[in-house]
Parts: structure tokens; sequence; C-alpha cells
């Protein structure tokens, strides 16, 4: 996982810093709503514009969100946290500061288990979550020489889930991105939508010689996509590779991935970084979490892709790099079991992950829109199993189901695809045939073959 | 109609009640009187037309029997309440035009109660100062003079607005906010009653913040029992404000008849300060007997971190406001400068917006915030906070009311001071260590200086226990000869 320079082998050490918007009706600390899309300037409250005198009041279900999402991680869930003010001047942080935490998250140390490629696993650190409130969006593109903000994303709830530098690569930072946005996805906190923005992620990127400390980082800003972050990795370590053999020196700085030219550069120097000025928010007491209410929460979270994979693996019988594939989004999981139900399980897995996710890809759609119901993806399975049709026609029976939408039985009925399996009958159709070929069955006889 | 002015508010009340007057009277005299007082530069914002409607639908109401807690009592409001559809400036070029869309908590408790806006009072700009000189308004000058000696003198601050109204009979109440000390001491300054809640006793929405873990809204009123009906009506839980208190609102007023036998007031050595007043310290003397003759016990007691509450104070609520103030930045509302690009606006708008005063502040408050100092300032102010409540923790085990003077000196001529702010920021030295502690103090006028000018007593209480505050305060009042402004 390492990349080879001209003088030898180097490393590439990797953390992650995503920021994912909480799924919530409200912002984090004001009643306005969070619709995607709405029309500028409509979703903003007295206090998300900062007016004189408006206070912020803690959004209960914004908290919950962080706190399942910190069960999800296996993180400890911090009793105490505390909200601090982060200032800085821009024309879409209305108050002048971000209310974020900072000494004291309310998620501390947890952990992601990634699924490699060779159907290994692999511990990833979690070094902390903490809440904070998204900035509104400056609007550079509406006039030739004025700046337009647009105040509806101000206050909303983000979570920012800080990784240990513990990837070694960019098919570990896809791995990582993919697993997280999975679980995420699972418990319902974050809708893991990259390209509406609603989960970004900072990128920082350090290359050292195996078994050295770690050298100096670069963080890439706000990424968008997994494969955009994967190949920001790719061309910053190469990068700093070729820098540092040429006699050079990295120097921390923030870059931007231009994901058009596919490279990183550098956005501002460390000489200009703000002070930030935290210190605890005035206006919001610490947030003090009940341990029935985090024990409430731990009760009612979902079954998780790692927990249903081993359950997958044991009950079904399956390998785990299938399970993985199976688990990675709920509802590919859910229609699997729903297919392997009172059915081969195997079978059914090879017919979901080959042909049914297969089919999905190239229509380009989610297994919710998927042509081919469970029900009839089963009834499919049942038709090869009970051998009414081999595993050859069925495939044939599958296209025309995903064209069709048809159960498979009433294909095979229309199309006469039935297998005969009656060895009585069989054996009557070769003796009718043989008997019409007396000839040539008398001259294979006589050695004429 | 001079004397209807001159009424208590509890007077006012209940001879509007008993229909002795119109609130429409009450209120034209109080109209008159704010005209022929606008050398005073109390009011920033007169609302005469606002308060003869509310007087005429108190009428109606009174007439019904349907009075409420305040009805038909005109008040001024201290130009840091946002009030719906009135300009709210805070005393600052920077909001000099704003009308806000939305109304304080507090004051529309006020209202609710039947309360008559009569205005909006001047203050320090932002409530920074001690003197209400630093409003972009310009000074509010004290109703009272020295004896012989006819020079102007502040009216204290930062609430300096309200109290002047108050002292002057331009209202029966005014409502302040206080961060270290800006009820009490311009209470004190123009002799009349200003009552500082705990912290969390009266709700902060609405409030242009300052320092928001200090500021809290208050009475001023013209006698203890005025500023027990008018905490009544401005306190109460908010969940709108996160650090408001839910706990019940007792009825202050009943509280005042039970008297202080019995009570133990506790008297701080630390508070007798360098360079204090002889004559303060007569009167503080004279209030130790006062309320030992009412059949008080008086405890002496001792609050060690004292001298360190002034300079924690000028350390933690600059922090808070130089965070605070970032929000009037030219982009939203409020005075915009236009400059060659963004940082020249935020420049050139926040430099001609803000006076001298707050840019001390903002500038003083971003410095010990700034990476490399937060330790060495603003931890070590929190701490210095920490002991600070905890002095008095102590104190409160042994004794219910602490007595203090509320300043070390009566009002001094406005332009004193001006130039020198440490001196400016003594005045606060006896009711910041409260501020800091979240802890309720009451300023009650206790007598005057050599020259004829209004001394305050201060009494601190437990958390929200306004209610022995304000017993202490009635009998402390009840045995100080009654204060009269001279001609």
């Amino acid at each position: 996982m390492g990349i080879q320079g001209a003088t030898g082998e180097w490393e590439i050490v990797i953390g992650c810093e995503v920021h994912a918007q909480i799924v919530s009706k409200a912002k984090l600390f004001s009643g306005a709503p969070t619709d995607f899309g709405a029309e500028p300037n409509t979703q903003v409250s007295l206090v998300d514009a900062a007016m004189p005198g408006m206070l912020p009041v803690i959004n209960g279900e914004c908290v919950r969100q962080a706190v399942r999402t910190g069960l999800g991680l296996k993180a400890e869930i911090n009793r105490v946290s505390i909200f601090d003010r982060k200032n800085y001047f821009y024309p879409d942080l209305p108050a002048g500061y971000q209310i974020s935490q900072w000494t004291h998250p309310i998620v501390g140390k947890g952990e992601v288990l990634l699924d490699l490629p060779d159907g290994k696993t692999r511990t990833v650190g979690i070094t902390r979550l903490h809440l904070e409130q998204d900035a509104g969006k400056s609007l550079h593109d509406q006039h030739p020489n004025q700046t337009y903000v647009d105040l509806n994303r101000a206050g909303v709830a983000l979570m920012e889930i800080v990784s240990e530098p513990d990837l070694r690569g960019s098919e570990e930072v896809g791995a990582y991105l993919r697993k997280l946005r999975s679980i995420l996805r699972y418990l319902g906190t974050c809708d893991g939508n990259m390209e509406e923005g609603s989960m970004r992620c900072d990128v920082n990127v350090s290359v050292r010689r195996p078994g050295e400390p770690y050298g100096t980082r670069c963080e890439i800003k706000n990424v968008n996509s997994v494969r955009f972050a994967m190949q920001a990795v790719e061309y910053e370590a190469r990068r700093q590779v070729d820098l540092l053999e040429d006699g050079g020196t990295i120097r921390q700085e923030t870059r931007l991935f231009d994901s058009a030219k596919g490279e990183t550069r550098p956005m501002r120097s460390k000489e200009e970084a703000h002070d930030y000025r935290y210190f605890p928010d005035p206006d919001l007491l610490p947030l003090r979490l009940s341990e029935d209410c985090v024990e409430e929460l731990r009760a009612a979270l979902p079954e998780l892709p790692d927990d249903k994979k081993e359950r997958f693996i044991t009950e079904y019988s399956l390998q785990p790099y299938d399970a993985g594939v199976l688990v990675a989004e709920q509802e590919n999981a859910a229609y699997y079991e729903k297919v392997a139900k009172g059915r081969d399980p195997k079978l059914a897995a090879n017919w979901v992950i080959g042909e049914l996710f297969g089919a999905l890809n190239k229509k380009g759609v989610p297994v919710t829109a998927s042509p081919v119901s469970a029900e009839d993806l089963g009834g499919l399975v049942d038709l090869i199993a009970d051998d009414t049709i081999s595993g050859r026609i069925a495939k044939d029976v599958f296209a025309e189901m995903v064209e069709t939408g048809k159960p498979a039985a009433a294909i095979v009925e229309e199309k006469g695809l039935r297998q005969v399996t009656d060895t009585g009958a069989i054996e009557a159709a070769i003796a009718q045939v043989l008997a019409g070929e007396a000839e040539k069955v008398a001259d294979y006889k006589g050695g004429n073959r | 109609m001079a004397a209807l002015t001159h009424l208590s508010l509890a007077e006012a009340r209940d001879g509007l009640r008993k229909k002795a007057f119109s609130a429409e009277e009450l209120v034209a005299a109080h109209v008159q009187a704010v005209e022929a007082a606008r050398g005073l530069n109390a009011i920033i914002t007169e609302t005469p037309e606002a308060a003869l409607a509310a007087a005429k639908a108190s009428d109606a109401r009174l007439a019904k029997g349907e009075g409420r807690a305040l009805e038909g009592i005109p008040v001024t409001v201290k130009d840091l309440f946002c009030t719906e559809g009135i300009r709210t400036t805070a005393a600052s070029r920077i909001l000099d035009r704003f009308v806000p869309p939305y109304e304080s908590t507090v004051t529309a408790k006020l209202w609710d109660a039947g309360a008559v806006p009569m205005g909006k009072t001047n203050l320090d700009e932002f409530a920074m100062g001690s003197s209400t000189t630093t409003s972009h308004f310009g000074p509010t000058e004290n109703p009272w003079r020295r004896e012989g000696d006819n020079r102007p003198l502040v009216a204290g601050g930062s609430s300096g607005g309200s109290a002047a109204a108050v002292a002057a009979g331009l209202c029966l109440g005014a409502t302040g906010t206080d961060t270290g000390g800006s009820i009490r001491q311009p209470a004190a300054f123009c002799g009349v009653v200003g009552l500082k809640p705990t912290y969390g006793r009266c709700s902060r929405w609405g409030i242009v913040a300052f320092a928001s873990s200090l500021d809290q809204a208050g009475p001023f009123a013209r006698s203890v029992r005025d500023a027990a009906i008018l905490l009544g009506a401005m306190a109460g839980f908010d969940p709108k404000d996160s650090t408001s208190a839910d706990v019940p609102v007792p009825d202050f007023e009943a509280a005042l008849g039970q008297g202080v036998r019995g009570l133990k007031i506790g008297i701080p050595k630390e508070y007798q300060a360098d360079g204090m007043a002889e004559e303060v310290t007569a009167l503080w003397e004279q209030g130790k007997v006062w309320l030992k003759d009412a059949g008080a016990e008086i405890v002496d007691v001792s609050l060690p971190h004292t001298r360190y509450a002034l300079p924690a104070y000028y350390i933690i609520a600059p922090a808070e406001a130089s965070s605070n103030l970032a929000r009037y930045d030219g982009v939203r509302y409020g005075l915009r400068v236009a400059g060659e690009d963004l940082n020249d606006m935020y420049k050139k708008t926040r430099a001609e917006g803000f006076g001298r005063e707050v840019r001390r502040r903002i500038l003083i408050g971003a410095y010990v915030l700034s990476a490399g100092y937060y330790d060495a300032y603003y931890l070590k102010a929190q701490k210095v906070r920490t002991l600070i409540a905890r002095d008095f923790e102590e104190a409160f085990g042994k004794v219910d009311v602490l007595l203090t003077p509320t300043t070390p000196t009566p009002a001094f001529p406005i332009g004193e001071k001006e130039d020198d702010p440490v001196a400016m920021y003594l005045n606060d030295v006896f009711t910041v260590p409260a501020s800091l502690a979240g802890l309720p103090g009451v300023s009650v006028p206790a007598g005057l200086s050599a020259d004829g000018l209004p001394l305050g007593l201060q009494l601190i209480g437990r958390a929200f226990d306004e209610a022995t505050l304000l017993r202490a305060a009635a009998a402390l009042e009840a045995a100080a000869p009654g204060i009269q402004r001279g001609a």
C-alpha cells in the first residue's frame, strides 16, 4: 500500500475529518428547517441571522443523533461536553463565530472496521466526534463584482468525525469513507450524500519512510466524493514523494483538490492561518447526558453493518467478502434476506450479487428501484432449486424479468423453457429418436464411430 | 399633575385601581415630565404616542376591573432591550437605525403586565461604561447636583439613562441591565433603588449582549417595594434562553413585610477599599447599626479573593464582548461603511461604528483569548471567578445577606476619569464580585454625601433568594432617612 519512489519505498499516512450533516428537521440551535434545495434565505431564523439579542438553544434530536453515531462507532460517549465559539469573520458566518466543540467533544475514541478487497478487515481509530454548526454559502456567481450570501445552511447541525492517522493508501481511504457512510446511513443520522454536500471530507496526507516518524502533513479540504478523495490522496502522495526526493521539504498547508485537473493546489498558507480564539460559549450550558438517555439510545440502535455481516456469515454460511458486499447498504441486505428466506442462501447470494447488482449497475438504479422484486428473484431461485429450469436458462429468464418486470414462472411458461426431469419420459423420447435413425444407430454399433 | 410623577409605583397602582386618577392622566403627566427633562438626555427615543395609546387601553381594562400587575404604569426601558418596531440602538452608531422585528422577553412580560412604554433610555455604548458618557447620543446628566456646584454630574452607568429617568420622575420604574454593576452603581449615583437579580432569573433573550455569562436584567424604582413589584413582572424561566433558570418566581412584594429579625447580615472586611470616601465608610457603619436595630445579627465575614475580582472581570467581560460584538460587521443590518474589499469594509464599518471604549474592550478581549495568552489571562480569570464564587458560598454558610457600600464615591462631574479607564473601572469594585458569582445584589439609597449627593448601600443575597435580599433592603430603606433632591 506504499508508494514507490526513485529512492525506494514510501509509506502514505492519511487521516480523515468528515463533516456529516445530521438528519434532523431543524437546525442545531434554532428552529429553522433544513430542507435541501430551498430558495435562498428562506430557511433562516433570527438566531441564524445573528440578530442582536438572539440566543442559541440546543436541538435535542441533533444531540441524540450524535450519540447514536458515537454508539455506532463503538465510541465513548462523553456525559459532559462543552460548546465553544470558534471566532472568525466571514460574510456567511453571521455571528462572527461558529459554535463548535473544542476541548470537550460529545464523543471520544471509537473505531471503524474496514472491509478490504481481499475479504480481510482492518481497524481504523476514531479520535473524536463533535457537534458544530454549518456556515452559510457565499455565492460568487450571481453578479460580476458582488458576492451574495445564502444563509439557508447557516446553523445546520454537523458532526465532525475525526479519524486517527491510521489509513495507508487511497484504497483504504475509499474503504473508510464507504464504511463510515454505510454506518451513518444504517443509523439514519446522515444521508451520506456527498454530491449534495451533506457529507464532506478533509483528507490529511503525509508520507514517510517505513518505520520513521510521521512526515509533515497537508490537509486537502472539502473533497466531495469517495473517488475524488482517493484521487486526491494518490496525487498528493506522489507530489510529496517527488518533492522530497528532489531534496525539497513539505510545507504544512491547506490544499484544494481540483477534480477537473485531478490535482491538489495550495489554498491558504500557514502564515495566514486564523487564530480562532476558542472559548466556551457563555450562551450555552455544558451539555449533560444521563446514563439512561445513552442506554435508551443504545438499546434502540439498528443492527449495524459489522454485526449484520457476522450474522450473514454464520447464519447463511456466506464468504466474508460476499457478506460484506451485501451489507454495505441496508436496503441491499434487506433485499437479500427476503430472497434468501427459506431458500439456499448461497444460491440467493450469487443471484443478488452477480446478476441483480450487475443489472442495477447497468441501469444505474438503487435496489429500491429494482425492476425485479425480491419476491420475484426468489421465485426464480425456486425454479432453479426444483430443477424447473437450469442455471443457464435462468440467466435468460432473469434478463427477461429485468426487461419486462414479469415473474420468472410466467416467462418460463410463455416461452416453454421448462426443463424436463422425468427420466422415463426422457428415455422414451430418446428411444423414439433412435428408432427413427435406425441406420445410423446400426453404423454406430458396427464400429463406425 | 406634577404630583402624579412623584408617586411611588405602588401608590400609582393603587390610585389607578381606586380610580383616583386615570392611566391617561398618569401617563400624560409623565409625557410632560419627559419633555421638560430633555436636558438630562436620559431618553434616546421617546414613545409618547405608544404610551398614550397604551394608557387608554389600560383605562379600559381598569374600568372593567381587569387591571394587571403593572396596569397603566409608565416605565422606561434601557435601549439595550430589543423592542419590536421601536429603534434599539445600544447607544451605538453601528445600530443607530436598527429597528428590531421582535420584542425581548423581559419587555414583552412588562407589556403583558400592563406597563406603559415611555421610551428607550440612554446608556454607555453596548453597556460598556460606568458613567453613561460613552453613548453615541451623548452623556446623560444626573438629576442631582453638588451643593454650591452646578457642574453636571454623571448618572453612573451603564444604565444611567434609566436611573436618571426614575430619579427625575420621568417614569415610575425602569429596566436596566447589570453586567458588573450597571444597575447598582447608577442607582447609587442617582439616589434610587436598583436591583440586579440572580443570573438566570430574568431572560436575556432579546437583550443586546455585552458579556453573556454576566448580563442580567433588573429593575430601577424609587422604593424597594416598587423594585419588588417590577422584578415579579420581569422574572421567569424562558426556554429561549438556555441560561435562564427554571425556578419558581415567588411573590417578592409579599416577602417585604417579614422584616429582618433573626437574619444574619455579613460584613465582608475586604470591602474596605483604598481611596474610599470616609463618608462612605461612615454610612456603611450606620447601615450595620440600622439593620442591627431592626433585629438582625451582624456577623463579620471574609471574602478573601475580592481584590482579584475587578481584574478578572475586566478580562472575562471584554473576552465575551469581543465575540458577541463580531456580528456587527456591516453585512446584514446596522451601519455599513463601504470599503475597497471585504476586509476594508469590515475595518471601516467597525472603526466608525464603534466608539473608543467599545473598541478598547474588543481589543482587550481578542487579546486575552488569543493563542498563547488564553491560559495566562482568560483561563486564570475563570479560575479566579470560581474562587470568588466559593468565597461567597462559604460566607453564605454563616450569613443570609451581605452588606457593603455600592460605590467607593458618589457621582462625579461629567468629563472626569474619561482619560483614565482604570479609575473609571474602579467604580465597579464593590459590584463586580457578586456579578462574577451570579448572585443577586441591590443598591438602596441610604444617605447623602457631605456635598449633598446620594450614597447607596449594597446588599448581596444567596442565589435565587431575592426575597430575603428585598426584606433586608426594605429594612434598610425604612431605617435610612428619606433622601430628598435639592432644588
